[in-house]
């Protein structure tokens, strides 16, 4: 833009170049904006010389009176100096002018733009209306070509369909004409037919060769049995009469189930208009209020219609039966309007009854909804049991069926079985922590023991040689050997299995009864703890004997029979044991 | 349900007697009398050529068989089987023979109808009644006898003689507003004598008996009209069927129609139950399907075949008929109430394989038989509400208000049922076949039970 390059240039120029276009017409501004800058730029050194200083001032004030500004140099003074106050005024103003100016100008060229556009907008919109003109213009004589064609086949048609119509006209004509030409010579034929039947009939009984005849062997009666009579006029008179006789019983016949018929409707009818009276005076008294005189004639008038209808069931006569109707169509209005009344009533008593009474009987048609809800739900239940009951009558029928439900019976049990296996698991590990406690309270026990056994061991040791002074050698040896034996015992069962461990004590308190009369506290409250009463008392002493007899050989029977008993009995003892953890277990 | 074993027949000229004692049929130019209840040969007769038209008389008595070709008839007794009668119409020619209905006389209709020949086998007398006309149904006797209605055509003009059979007085002679007489027929009270138009226009007209007009009914003009009319057993009733398909019901008191029967294709009434036969073709090699089993094997054509109920709406087979054959294969040509008449059956030409039936007390539409293939015949049973029904092949149906029911006649061969009869009982039914007849018995009795 020209406005860009504007810029660089001292201000002053550009006040004279913008006021200059100011005062331009527009079209041409911008041709002059193009070439201006670059001719002043060429005047601005020719312009202003040392010489011409006062012509250019002179210059400039005109110029700038003439644009209506205050003069920048003051004459007045006598002095050719410059005001610069006023020159600085001045060159503000225009300043000011110069943008003001500009912006006029921005506006403008916006303001073209936006014409400019408006301008080729509407250009278009009119080519385009101009071309909408033309194909509507090229329809409409379309439109108009066609409109023409088809009245010309309008009036084709129009021309064929009387075309059409005559030659109906002239068809129907022919058909008529050719109709009543065949009624006639078919009329013609048949007569000719007829004259012809009679001639061949003529012919054929005239001729003698080959009569009609008849062979019977013998006459055959009458199906009646009766003869046969002559014909005279006493016989048609008869036939006749036969003849209206039986027409006049079927008539008989017929009016008889017209009058049962009849009987049956009036006898609906009577039972209609006694129901309908019935009804109408059992109302009576409700309304009496309302309708005082009204009812009374109304009342009066139709027991006298029920006395007229009461004589017609027996009189069968035209009077009867039109009072009869008569009646009918009295009672049947009045019913009418007594039952149009009784809705007008009915409908004002439930707007009433709305106003009134509507919470007690909301309140107990709620009840009673609640209850039939309720009778539903259960209904609904009960049918509910019953489906799946026939279900289950008839799955076993549905072999798929059966097996998704053994299948299912089947997951049950695993998750039960697992189910125990959990529990029983749970127990096991129970027992385990039990029998861990109770081992080491055997041990703790055994060790107990020992050392007990070692203390007696001592003191039988202190006592045999206190008391026999001269048996010891031996002796200490024996109790050495058995000492020995606990211990190997003890040790080999604390190291395999609990159940042997758990035998011990049995084996330990086993000899404290037969050896030593003192026995300690601690195992006589061992048996009742371990359900370890000794058994088989009785079988005992046999065995003793046994083991006596066996080990009779020995050196120093007496002894080892005790470690045999020990064993046995140990042995025993076990095996009890052993029993109840399996029976636990 | 029981059959018995098949006898030889022809033209399928196989009668029960009115008595219900005897069953009478013909073989070539052989007549033969059998006793119902054990079909053992009673009597065999001889004609003199093949028999064309046997019939019973009315006390079971004789039996006439005319031979048409040679213009004879020859009348039998059962009593008498000596006894001989023999008609010779001579060159005339003969047309039709029938008995009048006290069983001594015999009608002879003529070649070209030329007249009407009576002949008495009482007195050998003939008498001549001239001018009958030839049409659908030109000779009516009433229910009990006593009357004869006989159309005629003189001067280009209908007129009906009611004769009394007794002795052939002409009772009345009127003539009557139709342009071409097609037929006549009492009511089953032999009050009333309903004569219809031809199908070119819709008339049906209504005569006492003695001859006084009661009532014109036409239900629409210019198309094709009445094609069949019956009376109900009670009288209350006459239904006509037309071409277009529909039976008209009118009463007996005001002669107006009191209810309209419309046969149309889609059965959208769900009050009726269609009953629609579905054939099981046993299973069959391509070995088995040589010309010669085809031929002889009667296995391949022994198809079972039940009925399904099906739900509404069915669609009826329809066939089109061709508009410029004349007697278009249209509308109601065949009517027939039930004996109580309670029910009507009915059977549109254009639907051939469909048989409807109506409840007269509700006056609408009740069952609908839809066949295979085309039905032949359809008969009630004389005593109960009862449907036998033939298509031509080897089955035989009946339909109840219980329900319906294909039967598969057990014989050789392949017998195919062209057309029935019920025995005056109702507990026998004659099948006929081509040349075969078999009886068929109902077991009633458990039935009942």
């Amino acid at each position: 833009m020209p406005e860009s390059s504007l810029d660089i240039f001292p201000p002053k120029v550009k006040d004279i170049c913008s006021s200059s276009i100011e005062c331009r017409p527009s079209p041409l501004r911008q041709s002059s904006q193009s070439s201006l800058p670059l001719h002043r730029n060429y005047m601005l050194s020719t312009f202003c010389t040392e010489k011409n200083v006062q012509e250019c001032l002179s210059h400039i004030s005109q110029e700038v009176s003439s644009l209506g500004l205050p003069p920048v140099w003051m004459e007045s003074g006598g002095s050719s100096e410059m005001n610069v106050v006023a020159v600085l005024n001045c060159i503000y103003d225009l300043i000011q002018l110069h943008r003001r100016g500009l912006r006029t100008l921005e506006n403008m060229e916006v303001e073209q733009l936006k014409s400019s556009s408006n301008l080729d907008y509407l250009q278009l919109t009119s080519t385009q209306l101009k071309e909408q003109l033309e194909l509507s213009k090229r329809e409409n004589t379309g439109l108009l070509e066609r409109e023409r064609q088809l009245q010309l086949k309008v009036k084709s048609l129009q021309n064929c369909l009387k075309n059409e119509k005559e030659e109906v006209q002239k068809l129907q004509n022919i058909i008529a004409s050719r109709a009543s030409q065949y009624n006639h010579e078919m009329k013609r034929k048949e007569r000719e037919f007829n004259k012809l039947r009679e001639r061949l009939n003529q012919l054929l009984v005239d001729k003698k060769e080959k009569k009609q005849a008849i062979d019977v062997l013998n006459n055959i009666g009458r199906a009646d049995g009766k003869r046969s009579l002559w014909k005279t006029e006493k016989t048609e008179a008869k036939h006749e009469g036969e003849m209206y006789k039986t027409l006049l019983s079927d008539y008989d016949i017929r009016q008889r189930e017209l009058l049962l018929e009849n009987a049956e409707l009036k006898k609906v009818l009577q039972q209609m208009k006694k129901d309908m009276v019935s009804i109408l005076s059992s109302k009576k008294p409700t309304l009496k209020d309302d309708q005082h005189q009204d009812d009374d004639i109304q009342a009066d008038l139709e027991e006298e219609v029920f006395d007229s209808s009461k004589e017609s069931v027996e009189l069968y006569c035209v009077h009867a039966r039109e009072k009869l109707t008569n009646s009918i169509r009295l009672q049947w209005r009045r019913l009418k309007s007594h039952v149009e009344r009784l809705d007008n009533q009915a409908s004002l008593a439930q707007i009433g009854r709305s106003k009134n009474t509507d919470a007690v009987s909301r309140e107990t048609h709620e009840e009673e909804m609640d209850r039939l809800k309720l009778e539903i739900q259960q209904c609904k239940d009960f049918i509910q049991t019953q489906h799946q009951l026939l279900q289950q009558l008839s799955s076993p029928y549905d072999e798929e069926k059966a097996s998704l439900l053994s299948d299912c019976y089947m997951l049950q049990e695993k998750e039960r079985f697992r189910d125990e296996w959990k529990t029983l698991e749970e127990q096991r590990k129970i027992f385990e922590r039990e029998r861990r406690n109770f081992t080491e309270a055997a041990i703790r026990l055994s060790h107990e023991r020992k050392a007990f056994e070692d203390d007696r061991a001592t003191w039988l040791k202190h006592q045999f040689l206190n008391l026999s002074p001269f048996a010891d050698s031996n002796k200490p040896q024996m109790s050495k050997s058995k000492s020995a034996f606990l211990i190997s015992k003890t040790e080999a069962s604390a190291a395999s299995a609990p159940e042997k461990l758990i035998k011990r004590p049995s084996d330990t308190t086993s000899p404290t009864p037969r050896c030593v009369p003192l026995t300690s506290p601690s195992t006589a409250e061992l048996y009742p703890t371990l359900c370890l009463v000794p058994e088989n008392r009785s079988t005992k002493p046999k065995r003793l004997t046994e083991h006596v007899e066996e080990s009779s050989n020995f050196l120093n029977g007496n002894v080892p029979a005790q470690h045999k008993h020990w064993n046995d009995r140990e042995d025993h003892s076990s095996h009890t044991l052993t029993k109840e953890k399996t029976s636990s277990i | 349900m029981n059959f018995s074993e098949v006898f030889k027949q022809s033209n399928q000229l196989c009668k029960v007697s009115p008595d219900g004692k005897y069953l009478a049929t013909c073989v070539q130019y052989r007549l033969v009398v059998r006793d119902v209840s054990t079909l053992q040969i009673l009597q065999l007769y001889t004609c003199l050529d093949q028999i064309s038209h046997m019939d019973w008389s009315s006390d079971s008595l004789f039996i006439l068989c005319a031979m048409y070709k040679r213009g004879l008839v020859q009348v039998w007794s059962l009593e008498q089987p000596d006894w001989h009668c023999k008609i010779d119409e001579g060159s005339i020619g003969l047309v039709s023979s029938r008995w009048s209905p006290d069983g001594r006389h015999i009608l002879n209709t003529t070649e070209f109808h030329l007249r009407v020949t009576v002949w008495s086998l009482c007195t050998k007398a003939v008498s001549y009644i001239k001018y009958p006309k030839a049409c659908q149904k030109g000779i009516d006797f009433s229910r009990d006898g006593c009357y004869m209605a006989l159309a005629e055509r003189r001067d280009c003009k209908d007129y009906v003689s009611v004769f009394v059979c007794d002795d052939w007085h002409l009772l009345r002679h009127f003539e009557t507003e139709t342009q071409d007489l097609a037929g006549l027929e009492w009511s089953p009270n032999g009050c009333v004598l309903a004569v219809w138009d031809s199908c070119l226009e819709y008339k049906v007209l209504l005569y006492s008996l003695d001859g006084r007009l009661l009532s014109t009914y036409s239900a629409y003009e210019w198309s094709l009209g009445v094609k069949s009319v019956t009376w109900s057993p009670s009288s209350q009733f006459l239904a006509i069927g037309s071409y277009d398909e529909k039976v008209r019901i009118l009463n007996h008191i005001t002669w107006k129609k009191i209810a309209q029967f419309e046969h149309i294709a889609t059965i959208n009434n769900t009050k009726a139950v269609v009953y629609k036969e579905v054939e099981k073709r046993p299973a069959v090699g391509s070995d088995d399907l040589s010309l010669h089993n085809i031929t002889i094997g009667t296995t391949l054509f022994n198809t079972q075949s039940k009925y399904e109920i099906c739900p509404p709406p069915v669609q009826v087979p329809v066939v089109k008929p061709d508009p410029d054959r004349a007697n278009p294969k249209i509308g109601v040509s065949t009517l027939a109430f039930s004996s109580d008449s309670r029910y009507l059956a009915t059977k549109n030409d254009n639907m051939a394989s469909v048989v409807w039936v109506w409840d007269m007390q509700k006056m609408s539409l009740l069952a609908v038989l839809e066949q295979t293939s085309a039905v032949r015949c359809f008969q009630w049973d004389p005593r109960r509400p009862r449907l036998a029904l033939c298509t031509g092949n080897t089955k035989l149906y009946l339909w109840s208000p219980a329900g319906c029911v294909s039967v598969q006649v057990p014989t050789e061969g392949g017998f195919q049922v062209q057309s029935l009869n019920w025995h005056c009982c109702g507990e026998t039914l004659i099948l006929l076949g081509k040349d075969q007849l078999c009886l068929c018995y109902m077991d009633t009795d458990q039935e009942d039970k």
